[in-house]
């Protein structure tokens, strides 16, 4: 099948709506800059969903649009890579996309920058669904750093905002590092291949077995080291340990932003460049297995934190965290279909979490959980999509999340390797704690009494008296329709996404996993029904037990989170403070990095070399003119007399050199 | 009888001397051109003499050249020495050092 028209408009028609918003947002499109954006979206909607219909009918397409490069044997084309991955993170983002652009239309309502926000949702879209359709490393890496690029836009979209303007800057620096190591990885696979085309690449893989190469200094096995270069930049866009530090300040971004970039798409990237380059890392079980290592520390460690934070969108990064390490932990462990099966649900889930909690901040002007409470009865219907993401995020058996989690956590039990073990057992304690962090949130927003001062100074004037207490609550309200609404879409794909996974052992088919094996393979693993059954019960109950547990001391005895605060101070102060690690990195890192700014590059190259050859340059001009002037006497028998006697030694020279020459 | 050419070589040698020797010694402007003069001129004096020796027209060109210069050259230089003189009423050139360094 060749290219058709629809899926070129896939990319190009958030390009136009960007376009058109970026040009003409300021002067014509205005307050009305949501349409051309979700039309834009909305149609690549529409076209990826003819896209899935194409790969679902079995075609693959890889075709090559034109050349973008052409360097001696170095070609890149702008190209596109239709299969059912593909199919599978366009569905993805295109849903989410369309979705959160139409609750943004609410959300935004009236804010200043209202254009350049729909104008940058979109160009994030547009790279976006450049980096998961490319059909080259280079178009992905375009796309990766262009998803990167809106990233840093829309966290610092509040500009004037200096946490905001801050924590864009972190999110862009600290993916620095991870895209060194991804862009180093891309050049070795150039240097090893002469190609950056997927299909060239990943046919000729299995030539790398057993080589090495010499990598500063150290012998080292080629597809391990192209394996974890690549994994760098996964680390880095999905905020694994050890370069998570700029999901949770990204919530400083616009609520439809986090849920968009920060959950559903971009930081899965990590996940989906995992997935891709599947042939590669199967050949290094060494890359594989800090794949699983990283991710299952990445989930233990996103997932403790989240148990105490009290900003409402923080503990939902960290939830992210932690789910984007389960889908790392699966790929560790050769079940790339099971992570990309937890990127599908997840995507939906998340979204909603984080549209829900955008709804809920929107309504009491907070983020902070210990100032909200009892908003159930003014919201019902944010609480009641809330209440289906949060059991969808922590694995209620018959939700989206039950299925692609369940499956993650058999996978890792199944691979019956030493890591397997390993992170099997961080899996199933994180399948503990996501309960217990995401009900807490919604049992301390949604429950018990309200615990906040609302905005007395903007509603001063019926803030008494009005038979709801001081607290001022009735000016708490549920969001307009144009929020809801996407709500809900979002609450049926958190419950129903999952459905296209259900394993044969509940009675489904795998489809999903079947879908992608021609992508990704399928692991071989071992186990009997009996151990599937053990470990989905363990995992289930485990999970129902942290939603108990964050009931009794939420809602039963609200006074004991706060005693055991107190107990384990230390615990709780690690915790709160996210185990130190943007303290240690600003030890380790930033502040080692200001001192060589400050003493040498500004103190001591700046100062002495730069302004020394800048002011010594005319200074030293200066002495010698001093010296020259006197030449210039004014008095022109001088000058005659210089240039008799100028003459009188050329002519000497050229009779004394006569000889020689 | 022929003239012979160191002759004319000794001529232009002394018309040169006399030349340099004035522009390096006087001090009135329109006496420095005069000497300027007499250096073209001998030079000149050289070149035919030589172009005639060599039977080569060039040396012959090269003296019209010159003259050509030397005639510009001249209505330049008078016509500045004039505009001098209207401003500092003197031709002497060590009353003329503006261009000191």
């Amino acid at each position: 099948m060749e290219l058709q028209f629809y899926h070129v408009l896939i990319p190009l028609l958030p390009l136009i709506g960007f376009l058109i918003n970026i040009l003409l947002g300021k002067e014509v499109t205005r307050y009305q800059a949501h349409w051309p954006a979700i039309l834009a979206v909305g149609g690549s909607w529409i076209c990826s969903l003819l896209t899935l219909r194409d790969v679902l009918a079995g075609h693959v397409i890889d075709a090559d649009l034109y050349t973008w490069i052409l360097s001696g044997s170095f070609k890149v084309s702008v190209g596109f890579l239709l299969d059912p991955l593909t199919s599978v993170m366009l569905i993805v983002v295109t849903t989410c996309a369309t979705l959160i652009h139409i609750y943004a239309a609410g959300y935004m309502h009236g804010d200043t920058g209202y254009y350049r926000f729909f104008a940058y949702l979109n160009l994030f879209t547009f790279c976006m669904l450049m980096l998961v359709m490319g059909n080259n490393f280079l178009q992905l890496y375009f796309g990766w750093e262009g998803v990167g690029l809106c990233s840093y836009f829309l966290i610092g979209y509040y500009f004037d905002k200096k946490s905001a303007a801050d924590a864009g800057k972190k999110a862009f620096i600290v993916n620095r590092f991870g895209d060194f190591g991804f862009g180093i990885g891309v050049f070795m696979i150039f240097l090893t291949f002469g190609t950056l085309h997927y299909a060239d690449v990943f046919s000729n893989a299995s030539s790398m077995v057993g080589k090495t190469v010499n990598f500063l200094g150290m012998t080292v096995d080629l597809p391990t080291l192209i394996a974890l270069l690549l994994f760098c930049g996964a680390v880095g866009k999905s905020a694994q340990i050890p370069l998570h530090v700029w999901l949770p300040d990204a919530m400083e971004g616009p609520t439809p932003v986090s849920a968009l970039i920060h959950a559903a798409t971009m930081v899965t990237a990590g996940v989906f460049l995992v997935a891709r380059c599947s042939p590669i890392f199967n050949l290094s079980d060494v890359a594989l297995n800090v794949v699983a290592v990283i991710g299952a520390l990445t989930m233990f460690f996103a997932s403790t934190i989240a148990l105490v934070q009290n900003d409402i969108k923080r503990v939902i990064a960290y939830s992210t965290c932690s789910h984007l390490g389960y889908m790392f932990l699966a790929c560790g462990v050769g079940a790339y279909a099971a992570g990309i099966f937890h990127l599908y649900t997840h995507a939906f889930f998340k979204a909603l979490l984080f549209l829900a909690a955008g709804s809920v901040i929107h309504a009491v002007h907070t983020n902070n959980i210990q100032e909200m409470g009892g908003l159930k009865k003014y919201m019902p219907v944010t609480y009641a999509v809330f209440l289906i993401a949060g059991l969808s995020a922590m694995g209620f058996p018959g939700l989206s999340g039950f299925f692609s989690k369940d499956e993650i956590i058999w996978s890792a039990y199944a691979s019956h390797s030493a890591v397997g073990k390993f992170v099997w057992v961080l899996a199933v304690s994180g399948a503990f704690f996501t309960p217990f962090y995401t009900f807490r949130v919604i049992f301390l927003t949604f429950h018990g009494e309200h615990r906040g001062v609302h905005h007395k100074e903007e509603h001063g004037h019926s803030a008494h008296g009005s038979g709801h207490g001081s607290h001022g609550e009735h000016h708490i309200h549920e969001s307009p329709k144009v929020m809801t609404v996407p709500l809900m879409f979002l609450a049926v794909g958190a419950v129903a996404a999952g459905w296209f996974g259900i394993p044969p052992i509940l009675g489904g088919g795998a489809h999903f996993a079947h879908f992608l094996e021609p992508v990704v393979g399928h692991p071989e693993f071992h186990g009997t029904h009996a151990e599937e059954w053990a470990v989905m019960g363990l995992s289930t109950m485990l999970a129902l037990t942290g939603l108990a547990l964050a009931a009794f001391m939420y809602l039963r005895k609200s006074e004991l989170p706060v005693k055991l605060g107190r107990a384990f101070s230390v615990v709780y102060k690690t915790l709160y403070n996210k185990y130190y690690i943007d303290e240690l990195y600003n030890f380790l890192f930033i502040q080692p990095t200001l001192w060589v700014a400050r003493k040498i590059l500004v103190g001591f190259t700046d100062a002495k070399i730069i302004e020394g050859v800048v002011n010594g340059v005319p200074r030293t001009i200066g002495i010698f003119s001093q010296v020259f002037r006197k030449i210039q006497s004014g008095i022109t028998n001088n000058y005659a007399i210089f240039m008799a006697a100028g003459a009188v030694f050329i002519i000497a020279l050229a009779i004394l050199l006569r000889g020689s020459l | 009888m022929m003239v012979p050419l160191s002759w004319y070589m000794v001529l232009s040698l002394a018309v040169f001397t006399i030349g340099m020797m004035g522009f390096l010694s006087r001090k009135n402007v329109i006496i420095m051109f005069m000497s300027i003069e007499l250096m073209l001129n001998a030079v000149n004096i050289n070149l035919i003499s030589l172009s005639h020796y060599l039977q080569d027209l060039r040396g012959h060109i090269l003296a019209f050249f010159v003259i050509a210069v030397a005639a510009a050259e001249a209505a330049i230089g008078l016509a500045i020495v004039i505009a001098l003189f209207r401003n500092k009423a003197t031709a002497h050139v060590d009353e003329i050092n503006e261009m000191k360094g």
